[in-house]
């Protein structure tokens, strides 16, 4: 098992056909189960094309009809990734994964207000995807670094995940499923919804969690952890040297008004029994250590 | 994106916010005549920098006369105005707001702000005017009043009038504070804004309610569709070396440390500093070449952090997934063959054929030092910079 998805996922990727989106459904094609899993395409200037045997559709709500496709990853430029989401969500799919960087943040605002009462998940935008290694990738990550395992990742960076998936691997710790939830300020699934996820995924053992500066997302996780999850947490927040009122490459990542500094940050997360580490290059060795134990 | 107050106030009177009447001038002799001009027997000169505690910094005076407006001009034009948020060297005065005086009775505070946790505009609203709101929230959290926005039905007036009644403002004014709260919302919403103050808004002597500040903070990323802010903007108040950095779509801020960083993606690039520090050293910048980072980009990356004269050491950090390890080391061998480099330079790959990239680096001829993960790379950069 593992989380949110599996080789039996059927997925339809939006902006297929720009040249971002052509490159990673090549390389998610080639991963794994990928050659069954991607099954459609939508863009409504080239539906009745093919892309590497891939079917476009002219809407997600006819692509999900032709194909049962129930998830979905956007590479849509930002002016219009907003607007894609929303469209996957009157579709009613399971999941959506926005791979986009630089979605203004009131059209986020917009989109999630409508997401209200919907059944589908957000992951992103801002993100680098999620895989469940073996089986199927969907985004941007690395296929090759990762190895199949009981070791679930949750993180709102791109490579820092390959550094910290990178880690476990040479260690020899496979992972379950990783999670790239994004640097955005206003995103879908937060790291709380996915460590809850794991919580519940007989195939996982344990979380590395990864944070960085900004929001207070990653305290509102360790305070769940601290009274529900029963499997152990790794944990490292990038920032410690970030200055403050600035933004550190990510939207998200800036301490503002004295708050989502990195010490914060990691003084809760010590304080509810999370492992956590300040030493980036240490997040495989501490896992290896705590499932010694 | 930041911009000056009266840029702010501009904004803020298109969506009916009353201001003081006043006008922004670059020299002393531009001063005199926009008090002229004003008229009236009270100006208030305010220096015009993208940096908040201006006041207490000496960059804000009263002036009761044309003479005096001269001499207060004369003084905060081109001063070092250090304030809280300037760091120590302070920013150099460039621009001035002359503008009338106005009777105050009492002051207020208003923000507006993205609140992450709920996922909505929030409105803050407060008694305790001219105060920085951190400092409020930390002493009287009771004193804020909080307001999150529907996003479809905006600001009502209901909320906006029980919003400046429990701050205080009194009857005869809660009609004119409701059309600032409404016209401030929109102001924040139609003009892509991820922060805006009006400290303090003032309640005049004769009743009527003013912003005697405007702070406003853009969203880069919704740039593209304001033409009108980016005309707004104003390099001289922006990092030299940020602004050419973003000319090649790197993402670069400068710290004061001496040992460069060079890496692909914000979050392992913030982890680079971290571990930096951790190892004894000092970080001299953030820079996120991004994922795809070419041979150009490294280049221009390099000359970026060489321009930093305290550089004693540089460290590359790179996690090549999609970008191939020996495409990066290529990049990194003709940037320090191009720009003839003198600093020790460590180097870490990672990730898609990383033999190959090594290889290149070794044969290179360089003295290009190899780290074989992160924390090797940091401490051997640490080790660099104290030797040179």
């Amino acid at each position: 098992m593992s989380i949110l998805i599996d080789k039996n996922t059927r997925v339809m990727t939006q902006g297929m056909t720009g040249k971002v989106g052509q490159f990673h459904t090549v390389n998610c094609k080639a991963y794994a189960n990928g050659v069954n899993c991607f099954v459609a395409g939508v863009n409504p200037k080239k539906a009745g094309e093919l892309f590497e045997g891939i079917p476009v559709f002219a809407s997600v709500r006819d692509a999900k009809a032709a194909t049962g496709a129930t998830v979905s990853v956007i590479y849509v430029p930002p002016a219009f990734a907003a607007a894609a989401i929303d469209e996957a969500v009157e579709a009613d799919l399971d999941l959506v994964i926005c791979i986009t960087e630089g979605i203004p943040v009131h059209d986020m605002l917009r989109t999630r207000y409508k997401m209200q009462g919907k059944r589908t998940l957000l992951i992103g935008p801002n993100c680098p995807g999620l895989i469940t290694p073996d089986e199927i990738k969907i985004g941007i990550m690395p296929g090759h670094i990762h190895r199949k395992g009981r070791i679930g990742v949750v993180s709102r960076s791109g490579t820092l995940t390959y550094e910290a998936v990178g880690q476990l691997t040479a260690l020899g710790l496979g992972q379950s499923s990783c999670v790239g939830i994004g640097g955005d300020p206003i995103n879908g699934l937060k790291h709380l919804d996915v460590m809850k996820l794991f919580n519940d995924d007989p195939e996982t053992d344990a979380v590395i969690m990864v944070g960085e500066i900004g929001g207070s997302d990653e305290e509102e996780c360790a305070r769940w952890i601290k009274g529900n999850m029963n499997k152990p947490v790794v944990g490292f927040i990038a920032g410690i040297t970030a200055p403050p009122g600035k933004r550190m490459g990510h939207a998200g990542a800036i301490i503002s008004g004295g708050q989502g500094g990195a010490e914060d940050k990691l003084a809760v997360m010590e304080e509810c029994g999370i492992h956590i580490t300040r030493n980036p290059a240490e997040m495989g060795r501490l896992m290896q250590k705590i499932l010694k134990d | 994106m930041k911009i000056h107050e009266y840029q702010g106030k501009e904004i803020l009177r298109q969506f009916g916010v009353p201001t003081p009447r006043g006008k922004a001038c670059f020299s002393a002799d531009e001063a005199v005549a926009a008090a002229r001009q004003l008229g009236g027997a009270l100006w208030v000169v305010k220096a015009q920098i993208h940096a908040g505690g201006r006041g207490k910094g000496g960059g804000v005076k009263v002036a009761h006369s044309p003479d005096e407006v001269r001499s207060a001009a004369q003084q905060i034009l081109g001063m070092h105005l250090v304030t809280h948020q300037t760091g120590k060297d302070g920013q150099v005065v460039r621009r001035l707001l002359i503008e009338e005086g106005a009777q105050i009775a009492k002051e207020f505070y208003l923000g507006m702000v993205i609140d992450r946790s709920t996922q909505r505009v929030a409105l803050l609203a407060s008694s305790e005017g001219g105060m920085e709101i951190e400092q409020v929230a930390a002493r009287s959290p009771e004193k804020i009043h909080t307001v999150r926005i529907d996003p479809v039905a905006g600001l009502s007036a209901t909320a906006a009038a029980q919003a400046a009644r429990d701050i205080g403002i009194p009857d005869a004014a809660i009609a004119s504070a409701v059309t600032v709260l409404q016209g401030l919302y929109r102001a924040f919403v139609e003009k892509d804004a991820m922060l805006a103050e009006i400290n303090p808004l003032v309640l005049t002597a004769d009743g009527r309610v003013l912003a005697l500040d405007a702070k406003f903070n853009f969203d880069s990323n919704a740039l593209y569709r304001h033409p009108e802010i980016v005309a707004y903007r104003d390099l001289d108040e922006e990092d030299p070396a940020e602004i050419e950095a973003s000319k090649f779509d790197l993402s670069y801020i400068s710290l004061d440390g001496d040992i460069g960083c060079l890496v692909n993606g914000a979050g392992l690039a913030m982890a680079t500093m971290d571990i930096i520090k951790l190892y004894g050293g000092n970080p001299a910048n953030f820079l996120d070449v991004g994922g795809g980072a070419s041979k150009e980009k490294v280049t221009e990356a390099f000359k970026l952090m060489l321009k930093n004269q305290r550089l004693k050491a540089i460290l590359v950090n790179i996690f090549g997934g999609i970008m191939r390890c020996d495409v990066i080391a290529e990049g990194v061998v003709a940037a320090a063959r191009e720009v003839h480099l003198k600093v020790p330079l460590v180097v870490r790959l990672e990730g898609t054929n990383v033999e190959l990239g090594k290889k290149i680096l070794a044969n290179s001829g360089l003295p290009i030092i190899s780290g074989s993960d992160m924390a090797d790379a940091a401490e051997k950069v640490v080790a660099a910079a104290r030797r040179t």
